[in-house]
């Protein structure tokens, strides 16, 4: 088993009075799907934001391959090749496809964008997903449907050579197609030896997809578990208990965070 | 997914080609390699009918406007007449134009109108006194100064350098005593009015005062700071010919026509070369058909305008009046080069997507705090032009120079032209275009005297709001498809 790529380690946040994130340890491994899972309000989205940069730290340590780094802004991340693709899905709508997979890294030359090579490469980047149901990618965002907004952001996520990529629950507001197809780019985003991290409250996906699964109960890490050794039973009991059997928090963490 | 090509896979960026891109199965069929005319008008056609009328509406109005004042005075499509329109308007049009910045973000500037009668003050004081410090008090003179190093510092730590080297430029004028000389007195209102910019932008991006207070509040003390520039004395610009020549005086005959060449064959060598480079780099492009017929519309149109201006337009036999009015072709001028900047550099893509989702913006990792400030700069410089230009047309810097309905024309006219005041949707052209609609209707109202002038607000005010509901309604158009 390789080392992680992406590592935290005794990570805190708060909002204000809201202590959200405990003391969170997670890792992430090149060429393995880790699924987060967590209930409603866990801390899962507030996590992916606190690594994007979108989100401050009040404490603890990010490592990526080993060294400690600072990811203050998003641009900090997407420099390591860490990309994110949001639950609240970060697309401005009155830009078209291409612009939004290309916001903020525009090809250009003195400030000059060159449209026609990024439409290229945003037609490309779509059928690489075989995505079938985009007429145009000078389509604006503001008329696609949602699952075609999903697409969108994973392509823009994969359009780049990414090394980590997390994608905030991507399937949810998707039909069974384009949930079939996005969990086939998940899997192969992995064997192509990046590193995924998948947040979903979907345990069938969870099961299906992942080599291992992080429970989060009310902001803290309740057990890392490897799919094949665990079963969907125990990962609901670790969510909503935070505990199952002898695995998960001690009982008196778990009173204690209630 | 075995169809799925492989040298497309994810995380490997593949070499351009749009020719591995399968277009079967309905997928990118709307994106044609070579678009031609008929394409061209087919797209023209589907933006319509989805909800995005473009130009449309304010140019049909336009047109609709003008058949009203050509029924109701027979002087109102003279050259003469429409030769005026200009002077009249280009302080609109331009006001107009540095809220388009604003106005994209979703914020407003409502101090726009008064920043300019504030610098064009300071400029006329100093033409007016030979020099600013003779003309004003030591203490006001000094806080001026001192408030415009400390807004270049400002600045240049928000990253907006061309503010702040266009707020040193104007301390340098003060500094070599160069402002008492007109064109240089200008450039320093424009210059203070960049400095007033880079304080608004800063008290909206990184205080989070919304800026509909911020401005409230300056165009309220803008009006003061007006007065103290004037000694509460108005000061007359007609005697210093090139202030007057702004909204007054036109180009030469000769070199209009080399104005229109210049603005014409630009964009027509532009978008040729564009055409040629993209169709061999094998990238989508528009067919050298299209091209040529798009030039040679505008191209028609340019020269036929000029044709016409360059002709004898003053019923007084005495002198002549020809050629393109500066009043026109300035404005054009920073329209083109604001629409430049917004469509095809990384600011202006920015911008866009700040004005349409701030958070994405963000997260894309865009200093959006920065690109607010650089459209607060840009608005208030407009304005300070806007200013000078308004003081050219009403002959000099009165007490209440930019105050009034100056800012609201301002904004009717953006909104006339297109511009949402939502953020994210409108052009430089739309400005233009709402300044001409604005400006045609007291020109028109005011060639029948026995249309009192009251009519004028009225009718402004129902333009405006038909234009209001024309956005209104073709946006619901786009929601409900
Ligand atoms: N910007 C914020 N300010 C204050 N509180 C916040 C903020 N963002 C999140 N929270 C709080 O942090 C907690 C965790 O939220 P988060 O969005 O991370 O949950 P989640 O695990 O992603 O839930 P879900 O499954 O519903 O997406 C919640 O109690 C939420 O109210
Ligand atoms: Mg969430």
């Amino acid at each position: 088993m390789s080392d992680p790529i992406l590592e935290l380690r005794k990570l805190n946040k708060s909002f204000g009075p809201v202590h959200v994130l405990h003391d969170v340890d997670f890792s992430v491994y090149p060429g393995e799907v880790t699924a987060l899972v967590g209930d409603n309000g866990a801390g899962k989205s507030t996590l992916v934001k606190c690594i994007a940069g979108i989100n401050s730290i009040d404490s603890g340590e990010i490592l990526w391959e080993g060294k400690p780094v600072t990811l203050a802004d998003p641009r900090a991340a997407a420099a390591l090749g860490i990309e994110f693709v949001y639950q609240d899905l970060a697309l401005a709508d009155n830009l078209d496809i291409t612009q939004n997979m290309f916001l903020g890294r525009e090809i250009s030359r003195f400030g000059f964008m060159n449209d026609g090579k990024m439409e290229a490469k945003a037609r490309e980047a779509l059928a690489s997903l075989s995505v079938r149901t985009v007429s145009s990618v000078r389509q604006l965002v503001s008329s696609l449907s949602g699952g075609q907004r999903q697409t969108v952001a994973i392509a823009k996520a994969v359009l780049w050579n990414s090394r980590v990529v997390f994608l905030d629950e991507p399937t949810a507001a998707l039909g069974v197609a384009q949930t079939r197809q996005v969990l086939d780019l998940v899997r192969r985003l992995a064997d192509q030896g990046l590193g995924v991290v998948l947040i979903s409250h979907n345990m069938n996906d969870v099961m299906e997809v992942a080599d291992r699964v992080a429970a989060l109960y009310l902001g803290r890490i309740a057990a890392e578990v490897f799919t094949k050794e665990s079963s969907t039973t125990q990962i609901v009991e670790l969510i909503t208990a935070g505990r199952s059997g002898d695995v998960g928090l001690a009982p008196a963490t778990v009173n204690e965070s209630i | 997914m075995t169809e799925t090509p492989d040298s497309g896979a994810p995380g490997t960026t593949p070499a351009a080609t749009t020719t591995t891109v399968e277009r079967s199965s309905g997928s990118f069929a709307l994106d044609i390699d070579r678009r031609d005319l008929s394409d061209a008008v087919r797209g023209y056609v589907n933006r319509l009918r989805s909800g995005d009328p473009g130009a449309l509406p304010s140019v049909l109005g336009l047109i609709i406007l003008g058949l009203i004042f050509s029924q109701v005075s027979s002087r109102f499509l003279s050259r003469n007449n429409i030769g005026n329109l200009p002077g009249q308007g280009a302080y609109i049009a331009i006001i107009a134009l540095g809220l388009v910045f604003v106005l994209l973000l979703g914020e407003i500037d409502l101090s726009a109108g008064t920043t300019g009668g504030m610098c064009a003050g300071f400029a006329a004081q100093a033409i007016f006194s030979n020099g600013l410090h003779k003309g004003i008090s030591g203490g006001l003179f000094w806080i001026l100064i001192g408030s415009m190093i400390a807004a270049a510092v400002l600045a240049v730590w928000l990253k907006a350098y061309t503010g702040a080297a266009m707020i040193v430029i104007g301390l340098l004028i003060v500094a070599t005593g160069l402002d008492k000389h007109v064109v240089f007195a200008l450039v320093f209102a424009v210059s203070i009015g960049s400095a007033v910019g880079v304080f608004t932008g800063y008290m909206v991006a990184k205080i989070g005062i919304p800026s509909f207070i911020v401005t409230l509040a300056l165009f309220l003390a803008w009006q003061g700071v007006l007065l103290f520039a004037l000694n509460s004395q108005p000061i007359g610009v007609n005697n210093y010919s090139f202030w007057y020549g702004l909204a007054h005086n036109n180009m030469s005959v000769a070199w209009s026509w080399v104005y229109t060449i210049v603005v014409v064959g630009g964009y027509a060598l532009y978008t040729i070369v564009k055409s040629l480079r993209a169709q061999r780099a094998g990238l989508a492009a528009d067919t050298m058909q299209l091209v040529l017929v798009r030039a040679g519309v505008i191209a028609i149109v340019g020269l036929g305008v000029t044709f016409l201006a360059n002709q004898n337009r003053n019923p007084n036999p005495n002198f002549k009046i020809q050629g393109l009015p500066w009043a026109a072709t300035i404005p054009v001028t920073l329209m083109i080069i604001c629409t430049i900047g917004l469509s095809k550099t990384t600011w202006g893509r920015h911008l866009f997507a700040t004005g349409g989702n701030a958070e994405a913006a963000r997260r894309a990792g865009i200093d959006v705090d920065h690109i607010r400030v650089t459209a607060f700069v840009l608005c208030s410089s407009f304005g300070a032009l806007g200013g000078v230009f308004l003081a050219s047309n009403t002959g000099g810097a009165q007490l209440d120079l930019g105050a009034g309905n100056i800012l609201l024309f301002g904004v009717a006219a953006a909104v006339i032209g297109g511009v949402s005041l939502f953020g994210g949707r409108g052009k430089p052209r739309d400005a233009i275009i709402g300044a001409l609609v604005i400006v045609i209707i007291p020109n028109g109202i005011g060639l029948k005297p026995s249309l009192g002038a009251q009519w004028q607000n009225i009718a402004t005010g129902a333009v405006l709001l038909v234009a209001a509901a024309v956005d209104a309604l073709s946006r619901r158009r786009a929601r409900g498809r």
